[in-house]
């Protein structure tokens, strides 16, 4: 039920790369034929991600992660753009555009984040006031991974694209889950991580359109056309090659079982906890996430309860990540404090069962319950 | 995921004394939704003056939890002059410790006895509440407090005070202050190297003066900003004046003419030129920003 942190690799994606990590260690760059077979498998993997994307495969680059994709869009883009000095974010993105952000911000550059309403909707308006000659690049994910809110990314990207600037989206949520077609969209830069979609952990991609100017954030070698140096991590790409290509055939599964299990879980909670609520827009929301705050109680504690019967979860209270602020984005979206620092985000994927379900839905009034007899807010 | 010993685990799964005693003869409430974690703690004497009956209720993690349930535990069949000596280490020690982060969960505990052992000493009357200057306004910490953990936990460094009283953790704005309570007590070099020390020259070129102002609200005010949902922006500098916009819920906020000059201007003072004043932007507080949808 944590599957927006990590996904299980699929076991087809485990039987594709497996040659890969064993007697085919060819380098894919060698001009002897046990490299070369290599190449052909990775050219391979490079088409069925450009299926998946429904782009060509010359704009695939593999990276190692979404976190790399995310910096070397953004860094890439204000480098081919010397005399611009503006960022235009969200205050809810990752850490992995937040943070390169605001380092960027100490060197010099201006960071304007756009806010979100209470719904976790972005404001589209304040987007397109603050875009301006000085802007560099705008980046907005394409579905949070807390609340699973969708922004409007097609708008969002055709608006930036009237203004002249380069546009990138964090879709690491939601390549997988929602179908994409880069050959009739606006978006010139799109970040995927593999683990995310089934593949293992070390692979991400950037994608990026056709003409779009971008400087390398990895220098070294010729790899990936010149736009990513370093031997590639060929076991890695083939894994998500399979991954994508299965991504394509399950999309329908995710959006219609997937998400019949997240409705069953949600009305299960809200029918049988007191004083909870769901997090985020509901009509514009991915297919697997639920994201639902109790009252009077903390999430860490929740999540230990849970554990205790083999529940994986996440939270946004400020105790499960070592800061002491709980999530950002349950805070910009206007949470209050109490209800943020109980909040619990239940992601599901493919793998999960309606039994599986069942079981979290019976178990959760308990785990409420017990915590609240112990919390000084509700009177006995 | 925290490394917690199992004795945390078991008062965590089991907790011990939790309720509220009705007729306690002293109770100490400390903590708020807000923050994170909250404790109430009671406690009942017996007739030769020593706790007969503790106990607990908590909002909060599971180190929180246990280190509320475990002093109850602990403090049963002392006098108050004992009760009284219990540290936060005390508690860390009795669970078998408590990973660095988390330390602030023992100093909750020891502060709601200290505040109950007041509260029957001022015979029921609420605690006279806190002591000090607020120095950690995300957390409302004074320096009272933080000199305290410092003193009773020879901390040395920022980053463990925020571990044991949570001052620090929020916007930030307050660590040079947190820095400057530390080197008092250590006293050890005069503070006067410091890094946080502003960094103002001595003769202040127009280029050096911009680029310390955009330092500055980079630094010290926007992150403060953010935290409540606000930005500010840099539009202009002529002569002294220092032209900015506010947006997001600052541009909203019927407190920004305090901002402005409580925050921002006062800041741009300390760190760049005693001369300096702040005007709004006329051109941008002009426009509608009321952009906010329910």
């Amino acid at each position: 039920m944590d599957n927006n942190a990590t996904t299980k690799v699929a076991d087809e994606v485990i039987e594709e790369m497996t040659p890969y990590l064993g007697e085919l260690y060819g380098n894919p760059s060698s001009m002897h034929s046990f490299g070369g077979q290599v190449s052909s498998k990775l050219r391979q993997a490079r088409q069925s991600v450009a299926a998946l994307l429904g782009c060509e495969s010359d704009e695939i680059v593999f990276t190692s992660c979404g976190t790399e994709s995310d910096n070397t869009a953004i860094r890439g883009v204000l480098a081919t753009n010397p005399d611009k000095g503006r960022i235009i974010t969200t205050r809810v993105e990752h850490p992995a555009v937040l943070g390169p952000c605001r380092e960027l911000e100490h060197h010099g550059y201006t960071i304007v984040e756009i806010g979100v309403d209470k719904q976790g909707r972005l404001d589209i308006e304040q987007l397109r006031d603050r875009i301006d000659e000085d802007t560099a690049i705008v980046s907005v994910m394409y579905a949070n991974n807390e609340t699973g809110v969708i922004f409007p990314i097609e708008q969002i990207a055709a608006i930036v694209k009237s203004k002249g600037v380069t546009f990138h989206t964090d879709a690491v949520q939601a390549v997988g889950k929602i179908p994409l077609n880069m050959a009739k969209s606006n978006i010139d830069l799109l970040s995927i991580s593999g683990h995310k979609l089934h593949a293992p952990k070390g692979v991400g991609v950037l994608y990026v359109r056709r003409g779009t100017r971008l400087a390398p954030f990895m220098l070294g070698g010729h790899q990936e056309s010149g736009k990513r140096g370093g031997t590639e991590n060929v076991p890695g790409i083939i894994a998500l090659g399979k991954a994508c290509e299965l991504a394509g055939k399950k999309i329908e599964e995710e959006n219609m079982r997937v998400k019949q299990l997240r409705d069953r879980l949600q009305e299960a909670i809200l029918a049988s906890c007191p004083d909870c609520m769901v997090n985020g827009d509901q009509q514009h929301r991915l297919p697997n996430t639920l994201n639902v705050s109790f009252e009077y109680i903390e999430g860490e504690a929740i999540l230990l309860l849970l554990n205790k019967f083999g529940i994986c979860a996440s939270s946004g209270s400020a105790c499960t990540s070592g800061s002491l602020e709980p999530s950002h984005v349950l805070r910009a979206m206007g949470v209050p404090f109490t209800a943020a620092h109980g909040s619990i985000r239940f992601s599901l994927s493919r793998y999960n069962t309606e039994a599986e379900v069942d079981f979290v839905a019976e178990k959760m009034p308990e785990i409420v319950q017990k915590l609240r007899d112990l919390s000084p807010f509700i009177k006995a | 995921m925290w490394d917690y010993t199992d004795k945390v685990m078991d008062y965590f799964f089991k907790p011990r004394n939790v309720g509220y005693i009705d007729d306690a003869d002293g109770v100490g409430e400390v903590g708020s939704l807000a923050c994170g974690d909250a404790l109430t703690l009671t406690f009942k004497l017996d007739d030769n003056g020593r706790i007969e009956e503790a106990k607990f209720k908590t909002f909060g993690c599971a180190s929180a939890i246990a280190s509320s349930s475990v002093l109850t535990e602990m403090i049963k069949g002392m006098t108050l002059e004992e009760a009284g000596k219990v540290s936060n280490q005390d508690i860390v020690r009795e669970l078998g410790g408590l990973p660095e982060q988390k330390m602030h969960c023992s100093v909750m505990g020891h502060d709601a006895l200290k505040a109950a052992i007041a509260n029957y000493r001022s015979k029921g009357e609420r605690s006279p509440g806190k002591t000090g200057r607020v120095v950690c306004t995300c957390f409302g910490v004074t320096d009272e407090e933080i000199k305290e953990v410092i003193r009773s936990n020879s901390l040395t460094t920022v980053e463990q005070v925020t571990n044991y009283c949570k001052a620090g953790g929020g916007c930030g704005g307050c660590h040079g202050q947190i820095q400057t309570l530390i080197d008092q007590i250590h006293s050890t070099k005069e503070s006067t190297e410091h890094i946080t020390e502003s960094p103002k020259p001595v003769r202040l070129t127009n280029i050096k003066k911009i680029e310390l102002i955009k330092q500055t609200i980079n630094e010290q005010i926007r992150p403060a900003l953010r935290a409540d949902g606000g930005d500010i922006e840099l539009i202009d500098v002529e002569g002294n004046k220092v032209i900015v916009a506010f947006r997001g819920m600052c541009a909203q906020c019927r407190l920004a003419e305090f901002t402005m000059k409580e925050v921002v201007e006062a800041r741009l003072r300390e760190f760049v030129s005693e001369e300096l004043f702040v005007e709004e932007d006329k051109d941008s507080a002009r426009q509608p920003h009321n952009h906010r949808t329910v």
